[in-house]
């Protein structure tokens, strides 16, 4: 089974602050970490691999420090790495984002199966999985908890709303989106780690991947952040209730009645 | 789809609908009066009347629920009624609704952020190329341009972003659910019934729904809660989430969890609220016994009201609340719970 698994880059805080003139992230000075749901993506690509043999691609595409990101990837096991890395690319939205990506699968080649995490903790979109399933013309399944049977043709797997669960059957290629509690991931070896420090990881710009210049980076993109502003500010004032258990329940069930009436 | 002149050819504000099983979600009504509102406003802009389109995908909707549709204010209903469309399939259902789009032209395409409308629309705004800006709380029309104004949390929720989509259409949106409040219906509407039939190409899928299991119970479902009771580590264990559960039943809520909570196993991770969990916005949220690290307050806090109950006064989750309790949560629960049930008042409103 070929199996793509596509991560982010991540500011390791949500302490984020925006730059007035550019209205992007300031990313200068801010830790990074991999996108904690793609860790699930990971672990599961790896899972099937160990299952049904085959390899595990991580594709990412961000500046040159997501190089860093990648190679923890390959220090959990993936077999390669691949980073697409192109002025052109920068300021991509989700829909750019994911043609993009779907361009270096395509290029891969033979690829079975696309795990994504649900959504990235910093955009929180949620919608470059699908849009890369869209831009391919592959089925998807997206909030997946749990795959039940597998094998080169077709995933069974478990997928998680509101309400509960639908089993579903997915014919591949295909893509898939995955919850947290699909696995628990594992840390890298020492010798993966020593690995991974020595592995070349392919570096692909916008035309190796054959793009369409129209439809990446912030020219590609339909949407445009066009203001950003900090959240409203809570209303500072916070009642402590700190009597008796009979006395703070009396009172917080009076507020609870007035707030429950609004 | 991308516009070259003025986009004139692409009017009317657009609503997919959800449905649960024979029902329609509550979040449709919820877009419908947004709808409502930014079809008046793109009147005034483009100085004609633009309607308000309901999008229906499923089996077998009933007369009662195409009336109830439009007492809450669609003009117009788009029905495709199939088999095939009775389970929620993102590739028929997106395959349908790019025709349609493409048929139709909306102006503005918009659904509720539920994990089907956060499956379904990036398909469909990748297959007509086009914009779409995910879970929105806030959307408006610029008086000047018509264009539509979509706000949204990211960060967990540390900023607040306001995105357009200018030069392509539709100009598409998923909402949260519960953020806009539901308008009142007005049974004396009525609109137009337009039907569309799905095409036997559409049909074909290589993702089958071969099984839904339905969870009945309330207190799992977060994202539809008005109220949420979150246990934390200081719950101490899956004994001590029966307490909380005692607690959600008594005011009609469900049972949140804190990410330390899932990962001891004390209880599912349908539960979890947070980073790796699930984003709530409930009207009230109460946390007992969860500190409040970063990861868990990103999820929650943007709820209207936040009450902490928690020993340790000096936890981060106590300078957020708007109520914070110092004290044991298993001897202030119990309390709460015997003047909840004692509450007639409440009891009913709950």
């Amino acid at each position: 089974m070929k199996i793509v698994v596509c991560i982010k880059q991540v500011p390791a805080t949500t302490e984020v602050s925006i730059d007035p003139e550019t209205k992007r992230l300031v990313r200068e000075g801010v830790e990074i970490m991999m996108n904690p749901f793609d860790t699930y993506a990971l672990e599961e690509g790896l899972l099937l691999r160990e299952a049904h043999g085959g390899e595990v691609i991580a594709i990412s595409m961000g500046p040159k420090r997501t190089e860093a990101t990648l190679r923890e990837a390959l220090a959990c096991g993936a077999d390669r790495a691949i980073l697409l890395n192109d002025r052109v690319l920068g300021g991509s939205d989700t829909f750019a984002t994911s043609y993009a990506l779907s361009r270096a699968i395509a290029k891969i080649g033979n690829v079975d199966l696309v795990i994504t995490g649900k959504q990235a903790v910093d955009g929180d979109t949620a919608q470059v999985g699908p849009g890369i399933a869209a831009h391919l013309g592959w089925p998807q399944a997206a909030y997946v908890s749990r795959v039940i049977e597998s094998d080169s043709k077709h995933l069974v797997l478990e997928r998680m709303h509101e309400t509960g669960y639908d089993v579903c059957s997915l014919e591949l290629p295909g893509v898939i989106t995955v919850l947290k509690d699909i696995n628990s991931p594992r840390v890298p070896t020492l010798k993966g780690r020593l690995a991974s420090r020595k592995a070349s990881i392919n570096i692909w710009n916008a035309s190796a991947i054959s793009a369409d210049l129209t439809k990446i980076g912030l020219n590609g993109s339909p949407t445009r952040v066009v203001a950003t502003r900090s959240p409203d500010a809570r209303d500072k004032h916070t009642i402590i209730l700190d009597g008796s258990p009979e006395e703070s329940a009396r009172e917080l069930v009076k507020i609870l009645k007035q707030r429950i009436k609004l | 789809m991308k516009i070259d002149s003025n986009g004139s050819e692409y009017r009317d504000i657009w609503v997919l609908a959800e449905l649960v099983g024979d029902d329609i979600h509550r979040v449709t009504f919820e877009l419908l009066g947004v709808a409502r509102n930014l079809a008046s406003k793109l009147s005034k802009v483009k100085n004609r009347e633009e309607e308000v389109v309901c999008v229906v995908l499923g089996s077998g909707l009933s007369e009662e629920s195409r009336k109830r549709l439009f007492a809450g204010y669609a003009d117009k209903l788009i029905i495709v009624d199939d088999e095939a469309l009775r389970v929620f399939n993102d590739n028929i259902h997106a395959a349908v609704v790019s025709r349609l789009v493409r048929k139709y032209r909306p102006e503005v395409l918009i659904s509720g952020a539920t994990s089907r409308g956060r499956s379904v629309m990036p398909r469909v705004a990748v297959e007509v190329e086009t914009g779409l800006t995910a879970d929105c709380t806030g959307l408006d029309i610029d008086e000047d341009s018509g264009l539509l104004l979509q706000t949204r949390p990211a960060y967990g929720g540390n900023i607040i972003a306001t995105i357009k989509c200018e030069n392509y259409r539709p100009q598409m949106s998923t909402v949260r659910p519960g953020v806009f409040k539901l308008p009142e219906a007005d049974f004396s509407r009525t609109g137009v019934v337009v039907q569309e039939e799905l095409t036997e190409e559409e049909k074909v899928s290589r993702l089958r729904v071969l099984e839904e299991q339905t969870i009945e119970d309330a207190t799992v479902n977060l994202s539809d809660a008005k109220i949420i009771v979150t246990g934390g580590r200081g719950v101490k264990g899956p004994d001590g989430f029966k307490v909380i559960e005692e607690f959600a039943r008594a005011i009609g809520g469900a049972v949140g969890a804190s990410r330390a909570a899932v990962d001891s196993g004390w209880i599912s991770y349908a539960h979890q609220v947070g980073q790796t969990g699930q984003t709530v916005q409930p009207k009230i949220y109460i946390a007992c016994g969860v500190s409040g690290q970063i990861q868990h307050l990103v999820g929650m806090q943007s709820s209207d009201f936040i009450i902490a109950i928690n020993k340790d006064s000096e936890a981060p989750i106590m300078k957020l609340a708007d109520v914070a309790i110092v004290g044991d949560l298993f001897e202030v629960i119990p309390e709460i719970v015997k003047l909840v049930r004692r509450d007639d008042e409440l009891k009913k409103a709950v």
